[in-house]
């Protein structure tokens, strides 16, 4: 190394998108532990607000700032560091870091790449080079191969051997593609295809090969190991992100196990990585042949589930050896008696599921396949492939009680043939379906033959549908202790043996307790019990009778983790997880954590005292009560899943901290909470549960359309919807959702042109001792996971927020609060309105804790463990800088999906930016999420009549900064008239000889900016404004569909201010 | 069917495999992968094993067939050991070169297993109490234990008469001492353009024509070994190259008056690090045994070679001017990783 590492600059990977999540906050988390542990001054730049590593325990300093080249430069040049990471912030920080190192920056400031050369990583990247560096060590990639005609094609499909894939280049999303089984098909399909493209791409056929996965680490020294391998339930065909995935592999032998192995020993080393990689292969399942799909040299999803599947802390690992450490001289920190330099031996198996929100979007497809579109994953542990998946099932949280006997059928298809479709083009259901199949009478190599999904787990499955049939012979009869236990053994929880069974959950647990049919508790400990080890990272299995720990030997408090991550519950709520076990444990009692994220912080097995990586399920946190005995449970701070618990949990004898469940029951019932507003003289928009279309419709007239419709019962599509008539809230709940007696509605007054703004507060026996209010920067109707956040708020009057603090006070008083809660507010003028009201910590307490620089989770943990709190109500606004909080979509990942926000939150991420004014806070979150700096470009629709008045202004400023302004017909005629020079962007039906239609503009001309204000809050048909959100998402351009976040938007990058290089730190 | 310990405790689970009952000693392998290698590598002649790995016979077992007079997926032509103790037994295996399940192939070579054990429990008591003598009980046919250390395994597994191997003109010749020796270093021998004459344990090899002699692994306490031990010492004064694996490290270290002592925690695993003398390159390595060379007690012309990077025992043992070495890990694998295959190559190369 040319000069001492003191210090070290760590790039993050921004706001979690579709395909880059959780995982990197773990990553860069244990990156900083890593170098902090050497002495080396840490400096990280992340917009995320929410994570973990933009506390401040971690970094020495944090920047709040976006991951792109030109600021990171910044940083550079203020903080001069020895060495920088690029490893550990995903493709976001490596596609920075390699940018910097093309522009001489990085050796400009003589900034060291710490870990895998930039060099390697380019290899890595470039499919080509990749390719031919392989065949330097005769390892294969896919054959692959361009061709410009037919003849051409042929000769290469001649050489490649059939059958063959066919892809057209440069299509979105496998448009035209096809296998060709002989020359004749091919000749067919190439010919077609060069009707619309110049270039196609002939490859060898995977599809039905075995996927797999190796985490391979290598030091400088060149030891190289292969710390876990991993192994695709849904075979080639279906993005590894996509995928069941069970690891350590199933169906490999010994000898293909290491053939693989010491393949990616061997690559690993050819191309020189120094840290941790994955590597993933297609492995034929009739013959040994393999194909190396890709190397991702750099921490990944895949990692971070190896490293919570195996206790082997592969980021913490990858950073020492950054540093030139070699694995020899770093220790197993599970064990602490064993070295890092070897490959942990599992004695179970884990298996990790996606976690999809594709209800949330409308006009999305449901297919999956060889792009990502799911927003989480869930891991489960068990002894058995059976228990681990079912548990995994439960834990996606999305009604599943396991594989099969499920409420509401999932899985289930009406016909034979919807079924073999669901099996071959495979939906986020799909699993769910093989045992109805099975059912239907399909055997076994049936379903293999339309799924590829190797018979092994195919048995398995069948299996669990063995079982089920055995448990349902027992229906409304007393069911043998044999049987009981078989079922508990292949994965089957209390509430689907109670369906089984006929009876209720709390009934078979007794049964069960009574047969002595508990779980045992068993440890990870990298080593299957060979040696000795101290690990506090916990599973439950019923296959095993002895816990491997001493139980309830010191007083203990459990947390409930907040589970998968999907939109409306990610990474904020781990924030909080993990500052409040930190405060338990600050506190003198042992931290008991139970979550099932691995791309979490809190489940780091040094976060806490205890950790159970199981299931957070009334049944489970009981198990795991009654052997640990805690003082009581905290749940409120893992989100709305934690937080459901809380009155079964009193009612089944355990002890709920913090607030009273009783009282949490009368927040989250709506008859509830608002008789107990009117109570309080507390003013709510107007609301009432209705049971038939009449009244419903008779209502709505006489609140006054537009309403706000939420079923109880869902059919299809998503939960909440706006009608603004009869006939759209009609034709809304026939279609979308059932409505009987059963299934009541609930309507309320939806209000528009009023401000939204959040209160959140930590309160102690009724009293609030701390609080921040927040604004939000669009007008109510954006869902508050969407809007953009402002603190302190601007554009609120002091009158407004103090009656929010009152109407906030009466509040805690009447519930009784002790913990964290969150209130939403509507405010017209002064007057203020009660919406929600959450006793738990919300999404925004990363957030405001970080702004306002008080911990209001170590404060609201204290509350609940008794300790007084004193009171610090001092007056946020007197803050000398503005934080501000927006949202990321990742709709350019979700193929058809409507770019629009609504009622429905659609973000899957958000970052947090400070800065001297509002301005610059607000450019750079936005450039955080991708916006751009300048505008040189803009296409503009601006929607009804008033929106084009109010935006009128806005539009001058694009004029005074020359910005070239597109517009749709409407708005051009409104902007021409007012004297603006505009030029016009026809929608498709308008369009005159020679001229091309908005969407067309927007594939030729590169546009900086798209403002598309929707004329309605919700449509299902495929309007122009539709393609038009669409075509911005689908060319990257970055796109606005809210009129004030446009208008603020462009006023700042009017404005123009400086936005200073300025740590968080530095704001005080 | 039921697993008792002679500690006296008891783990009921189900039965499978051959019906019947074998006593022998109890040991545990945490590998993940290679239940047919392990199966039938002679060194576990005796011994009921516990597999960790909680999913067994997945990919079912493959056919027998021989290349160059060897199984080509079997590490001998049979189940040495005496029974198998499980969490889950996989019975409807896939894999397309599998002939037949595991439990059928068990029921073949009369060999009893148990299902639906906490096998963690056992192996924590086994690691803690080390090793055991224990009974796999069937249907209550009980038997009294049995001690197979006592027998000289050795002399039970080994050939009985001598095999020649890929014989070629002008080829190297390697005398390969059958402890109990594992198909695949004959395998990685004869691949690297040898000819090996495998002998019996005992066979007094020292006036014949080699080029270098080989001494393989096996079951028991090496001290049985005798004759054996004999034969080695009489080969160390000649300058032919000698590689010692496992118990033929030990045969080697008893051999140059160096001592053994029982591990606190015995090494049976897929996946132990051993790093290589005055070097930071650590090496994956395959391991299944309780005893090791105390290196303090080694002679002045031997040094240490690889020592295990978790307790420091030894691992290796190399002369200081002659081309004599041993070591303690399976260079051969099989099952398991192929990092220290090169030491093959290096013993050839020798030749």
């Amino acid at each position: 190394m040319e000069k001492p590492i003191k210090k070290v600059i760590i790039l993050g990977s921004a706001a979690l998108k579709i395909g880059e999540a959780g995982e990197f906050d773990y990553s860069g988390s244990q990156a900083i532990k890593a170098l902090k542990q050497e002495g080396i001054e840490t400096v990280l730049v992340n917009p995320n607000i929410a994570t973990i590593q933009t506390s401040d325990h971690l970094a020495d300093k944090v920047y709040l700032l976006p991951v792109t080249p030109n600021f990171i430069e910044g940083v550079i040049e203020k903080e001069r560091p020895d060495g920088i990471l690029l490893s550990f912030g995903g493709q976001t920080a490596l596609n920075c870091g390699m940018a910097l190192e093309e522009t001489g920056i990085l050796a400009k400031y003589g900034v060291q790449v710490l870990g895998t050369p930039v060099s390697v990583i380019r290899k890595t990247e470039d499919r080509q080079a990749f390719a031919d560096c392989l065949a330097e060590i005769n390892v294969f990639c896919p054959k692959s191969k361009a061709a410009g005609n037919v003849k051409e094609a042929l000769a290469i499909a001649q050489e490649i051997g059939y059958p063959v894939m066919i892809r057209l280049a440069f299509a979105l999303g496998g448009l035209g593609s096809g296998v060709c089984w002989n020359e004749a098909q091919a000749k067919e399909l190439s010919q077609k295809a060069f009707a619309h493209t110049p270039q196609i791409l002939v490859e060898e056929y995977l599809k039905g090969w075995k996927e797999v996965e190796y985490e391979v680490v290598r030091d400088a020294f060149d030891n190289c190991i292969t710390v876990c391998n991993m192994e695709n339930f849904d075979p080639l065909g279906i993005h590894t992100g996509e995928s069941i995935v069970i690891a350590p592999s199933q169906t490999l032998t010994n000898h293909e196990y290491h053939m693989l192995r010491e393949v990616a020993i061997k690559t690993v080393r050819h191309l020189g990585i120094v840290g941790e990689c994955n590597i993933q292969y297609a492995l034929n399942p009739k013959s040994e042949e393999y194909r190396v799909i890709e190397v991702n040299a750099r921490l990944s999803r895949s990692s971070a589930l190896a490293s919570k599947a195996t206790g082997y802390p592969l980021a913490f690992v990858a950073a020492k050896l950054g540093l030139g450490y070699s694995l020899t001289e770093l220790k197993n920190s599970i064990t602490h008696s064993t070295m890092a330099c070897f490959e942990p031996a599992l004695d179970y198996v884990v298996v990790k599921i996606p976690r999809w929100d594709l209800k949330k979007f409308r006009l999305v497809s449901t297919k999956i396949g060889t792009s990502m579109k799911s927003v989480g994953e869930v891991m489960a542990i068990g002894k058995t492939f059976q228990e681990a998946l079912q548990k995994a099932l439960r834990m996606l949280d999305i009604g599943a009680w396991g594989l099969v006997t499920n409420p509401g059928d999932i899985g289930f298809k009406k016909s034979n043939a919807e079924l073999v479709a669901e099996l071959c083009e495979p939906t986020d259901e799909r699993v769910f379906s093989i045992p109805y199949a099975f059912k239907s009478g399909m055997s076994l190599a049936e379903i293999h033959e339309h799924t590829r999904i190797d018979p092994w787990f195919l048995s398995k499955i069948k299996n669990i549908v063995r079982v089920e049939a055995l448990v349902g012979q027992y229906k409304g009869g007393n069911c043998p202790k044999q049987v009981l236990e078989e079922a508990k053994r292949c994965g089957f929880s209390d509430p689907q043996l109670a369906a089984l069974l006929g009876t209720n959950e709390r009934n078979v647990r007794l049964q069960r307790i009574n047969y002595g049919i508990i779980p045992a508790v068993k440890q990870i400990d990298t080593l299957a019990g060979e040696y000795p080890a101290q690990t506090n990272y916990l599973y439950l299995t019923y296959n095993g009778n002895v816990d491997d720990i001493v139980l309830g030997d010191k007083e203990s408090v459990l947390v409930l983790g907040s589970g998968t991550y999907r939109i409306g519950s990610s990474v904020e709520f781990d924030w909080c997880c993990v500052n409040a076990v930190k405060t338990v444990k600050a506190e003198g009692y042992r931290s008991i954590l139970i979550n099932y994220n691995p791309e979490t912080v809190s489940t780091d097995y040094d976060e806490v005292d205890r950790l159970y990586f199981d299931e957070i399920r009334l049944e489970t946190v009981m198990d795991i009560y009654e052997k640990e005995h805690p003082k009581g449970v905290i749940v409120s701070m893992g989100g709305q899943v934690a937080n459901n618990l809380a009155l079964p949990l009193m009612r089944w004898g355990a002890s709920v901290l913090g607030t009273s469940p009783v009282m949490i029951d009368k927040a989250e019932d709506r008859h509830k909470f608002s008789s107990m507003l009117d109570h309080l003289e507390v003013d709510q928009p107007l609301w009432r549960e209705l049971t038939t279309m009449e009244d419903a419709k008779q209502f709505a007239q006489e609140a006054g359309y537009p309403v706000l419709v939420r079923p109880s019962y869902v059919l299809s599509g998503a939960a909440m919807g706006v009608a603004t008539s009869d006939e759209a809230m009609e034709s809304y709940l026939s279609k979308a959702a059932q409505l009987n007696e059963d299934h009541p509605v609930v309507i309320s007054k939806f209000l528009t042109n009023c401000k939204e703004i959040e209160f959140d507060a930590v309160a102690q026996n009724g009293e609030i001792v701390s609080f921040a209010i927040s604004e939000h920067l669009e007008n109510a109707g954006v869902h508050s996971g969407d809007a953009t956040l402002v603190l302190p708020p601007q554009r609120t009057y002091l009158e407004t927020t103090r009656r929010i603090k009152r109407i906030a006070s009466k509040i805690a008083a009447a519930l009784e609060i002790t913990g964290p809660f969150n209130i939403q507010f509507l405010a017209k003028d002064n007057s203020v309105k009660v919406i929600e009201c959450n006793l738990r910590a919300s999404r925004s307490f990363p957030f405001v804790s970080k702004v306002t620089k008080q911990n209001m989770i170590a404060q609201a943990t204290r509350a609940i463990l008794g300790i007084p709190q004193q009171k610090n109500l001092e007056s946020f606004f007197e803050l000398n800088y503005v934080g501000v909080k927006a949202s990321h979509f990742s709709f350019t990942r979700l193929l058809g999906a409507d770019p629009t926000l609504g009622v429905e939150m659609a973000s899957t991420g958000e970052v947090g930016c400070l800065g001297d004014d509002f301005q610059e806070a607000l450019l750079k979150a936005m450039r955080s999420v991708g916006y751009k700096a300048e505008l040189r470009r803009i296409l503009v629709s601006s929607g009804p009549e008033k929106n084009k008045v109010d935006f009128l202004d806005t539009v001058r400023l694009l004029e005074e900064m020359g910005t070239e302004i597109y517009a749709t017909t409407g708005t051009h005629a409104f902007l021409a008239e007012h004297g603006i020079t505009v030029h016009l962007a026809p929608w498709g039906e308008e369009v005159g000889p020679g001229q091309k239609t908005a969407v067309e503009i927007l594939e030729t001309l590169p546009f900086d900016l798209v403002v598309n204000i929707p004329k309605n809050f919700h449509s299902e048909e495929l309007s122009q404004g539709y393609q038009i959100r669409r075509k911005a998402v689908d060319m990257a351009v970055p796109l606005i569909t809210n009129l004030q976040l446009a208008s603020r938007f462009i006023e700042a990058v009017h404005a123009n201010p400086v936005l200073k290089i300025k740590a968080w730190g530095e704001y005080q | 069917m039921e697993l008792i310990l002679e500690d006296g405790s008891v783990f009921s689970g189900r039965h499978f495999g051959y019906k019947g009952s074998v006593a022998g000693e109890v040991i545990f392998n945490t590998g993940m992968v290679g239940y047919p290698e392990t199966l039938t590598d002679p060194s576990y002649k005796g011994q009921i094993l516990v597999l960790t790995f909680p999913l067994i016979g997945n990919y079912g077992i493959p056919d027998g067939t021989l290349v160059d007079q060897l199984h080509r997926h079997f590490e001998s032509e049979k189940i040495h050991l005496s029974g198998i103790v499980i969490t889950s037994l996989t019975r409807e295996y896939s894999h397309w070169n599998a002939v037949k399940s595991l439990e059928e192939w068990m029921i073949e070579y009369k060999i009893p297993g148990l299902e639906g054990v906490d096998t963690r429990a056992i192996t924590k008591r086994l690691r803690d109490k080390g090793t055991q003598l224990g009974k796999l009980v069937f249907e209550g046919h009980d038997l009294p234990f049995v001690d197979p250390t006592v027998e000289n395994l050795v002399a039970q597994v080994s050939c009985k008469e001598p095999v020649l191997y890929a014989q070629g003109a002008g080829k190297k010749r390697v005398i390969l001492v059958d402890n109990g020796c594992k198909n695949n270093i004959i395998r990685n021998l004869i691949q690297r353009g040898v000819e090996v004459l495998r002998v019996p344990w005992n066979y007094d090899y020292t006036n014949e024509k080699y080029d270098g002699v080989f001494l393989s692994n096996g079951p028991g306490d090496p001290v049985k070994v005798d004759q054996g031990l004999a034969v080695l010492k009489k080969q160390l004064v000649k300058p032919e190259p000698l590689f010692g694996i496992c118990m033929g490290h030990q045969l080697l270290g008893l051999a140059t008056g160096a001592q053994t002592y029982k591990l606190k925690f015995g090494h049976h695993s897929q996946n132990q690090p051993c790093v290589l003398v005055g070097t930071k390159r650590c090496f994956i390595t395959s391991q299944n045994h309780n005893y090791a060379i105390d290196d303090q007690t080694l002679p002045d012309d031997f040094r240490p070679w690889f020592f295990n990077a978790n307790d420091g025992s030894s691992e290796g043992i190399i002369h200081t001017s002659k081309p004599q070495r041993s070591v303690q890990f399976h260079p051969e694998s099989w099952p398991g990783p192929v990092d220290t295959r090169f030491l093959f190559d290096e013993f050839v190369s020798l030749l």
